[in-house]
């Protein structure tokens, strides 16, 4: 059978994507099944433009209340990747700027996915919007993310123990996400769950080695420990839109999580022979859009040059 | 995990090799820093395997690794050279030779 040149086109060329061409929605010619022995390929995985795509089409249509959720979280990795970002060519060694760099990136990945999917709610114009839209031109009342992860970065011990408490709550909700009723919900976290896995590790190894190396590293440990788990309890509350969400099964109540949450950091910090800190919590409110004085300085400069040159790009 | 810290804040180097999806073996990727052999896998996988290239890292202490010296290429690697009977192309078959 012969074909037209138009016919015989590889599948990426038609895709536009070059050689990186594994969208969900194309799937048939990407990816591991058709990866050669000399191509090294990007693997198969959920993208953000996917999200997006999906959205557009209307194929992906969030409720109301889980466009709200997508919003908390998506707010929570898009500032925290933000302030992780303030490290590159900062860290401690080159190694770890490339860690804290990948773990940045990984969050801001998982934000990307969140907001597109949050934008697929109308907003009050009545249009769309996308996750530039939620980023560059909301104002801070209007964030969702908890006070914990606009926290100002401190010495690479206050980074590390936000980033430890950080991960193992991220962990335990995108795991029980896993399993939503919102298909769109469930494979972002189905993605993210891996990335977080390894910030796990990454930060306990660290909290290991600051907590149990010299007499300087275990007290800066303990002090960021106490400048930090302030901020845990927020995580942790549960309100009307998280009651309705678990009700439909599309998201666990954040009080379901403190159990595992307090068990498994628990084992990394008896290790590093350190207590669970004794401080009063915050009162939190960043799901209502009440935050600390910090997120408007993270926004100002986050959202200075898409604000200044709206629609530009580079 | 048997590397002590090294004296005056200096991490250790560690040479990282890894095996990719559908490589048979490990290959020398580069080096790093690490304080130990835990952290010297977590920064491999952090630098090395970032687009997707490995399924195996293995890291070796870079003073753990003897290596020949430079200087001694003719003694060591020319030596071969000229000596056709060393490969098999080197020799006939005979005849009546069977199962070759």
């Amino acid at each position: 059978m012969s074909t037209t040149p138009e016919t015989a086109l590889p599948a990426e060329e038609t895709a536009g994507h070059g050689d990186i061409n594994v969208g969900v929605t194309g799937a048939s010619g990407s990816g591991e099944a058709t990866a050669s022995a000399t191509r090294i390929t990007p693997g198969n995985a959920l993208r953000p433009e996917d999200i997006a795509l999906a959205v557009s089409r209307g194929s992906a249509k969030p409720s109301e209340d889980a466009a709200e959720f997508a919003l908390r979280l998506g707010d929570d990795a898009l500032i925290l990747a933000q302030r992780l970002g303030h490290w590159i060519s900062r860290a401690p060694e080159l190694e770890e700027d490339v860690a804290l760099g990948n773990i940045a990136l990984d969050e801001l990945g998982h934000a990307r996915s969140f907001l597109s999917y949050a934008g697929g709610a109308l907003g009050e114009d009545g249009t769309a919007r996308s996750e530039d839209d939620l980023a560059y031109f909301r104002s801070e009342h209007e964030f969702r993310s908890a006070a914990l992860f606009e926290q100002p970065n401190g010495d690479f011990a206050v980074t590390i123990a936000r980033q430890f408490v950080v991960s193992y709550y991220q962990f335990e909700l995108y795991r029980r996400l896993m399993s939503s009723t919102d298909s769109t919900l469930a494979g972002i976290a189905a993605k993210a769950v891996k990335e977080v896995d390894y910030h796990r590790d990454h930060s306990a190894q660290w909290v290991l080695r600051l907590a149990l190396g010299t007499d300087e590293s275990r007290q800066r440990m303990i002090h960021a420990f106490k400048v930090v788990w302030p901020f845990v309890d927020e995580l942790f509350h549960d309100d009307e839109l998280t009651g309705r969400l678990s009700e439909a099964g599309a998201a666990p109540q954040p009080s379901s999580l403190r159990e595992d949450f307090d068990r498994l950091t628990g084992e990394v910090l008896a290790e590093a022979e350190l207590e669970v800190p004794n401080v009063q919590p915050t009162p939190g409110g960043g799901r209502r859009g009440l935050h600390s004085e910090h997120l408007g300085y993270i926004l100002a400069e986050m959202q200075v040059l898409a604000r200044e040159h709206p629609g530009a790009s580079w | 995990m048997t590397t002590e810290p090294q004296a005056g804040n200096v991490w250790p180097i560690w040479e990282v090799f890894v095996r990719s999806s559908r490589g048979l073996s490990h290959v020398h990727a580069g080096s790093l820093h690490a304080p130990d052999a835990a952290m010297a896998l977590r920064n491999a996988r952090d630098l090395y395997t970032r687009r997707n290239e490995g399924v195996s890292i293995w890291v070796v202490p870079a003073d753990a690794i003897a290596s020949s010296d430079p200087d001694s290429k003719g003694s060591f690697f020319e030596s071969p050279q000229g000596k056709d009977y060393r490969h098999a192309t080197y020799y006939i078959k005979s005849e009546g030779v069977k199962h070759l």
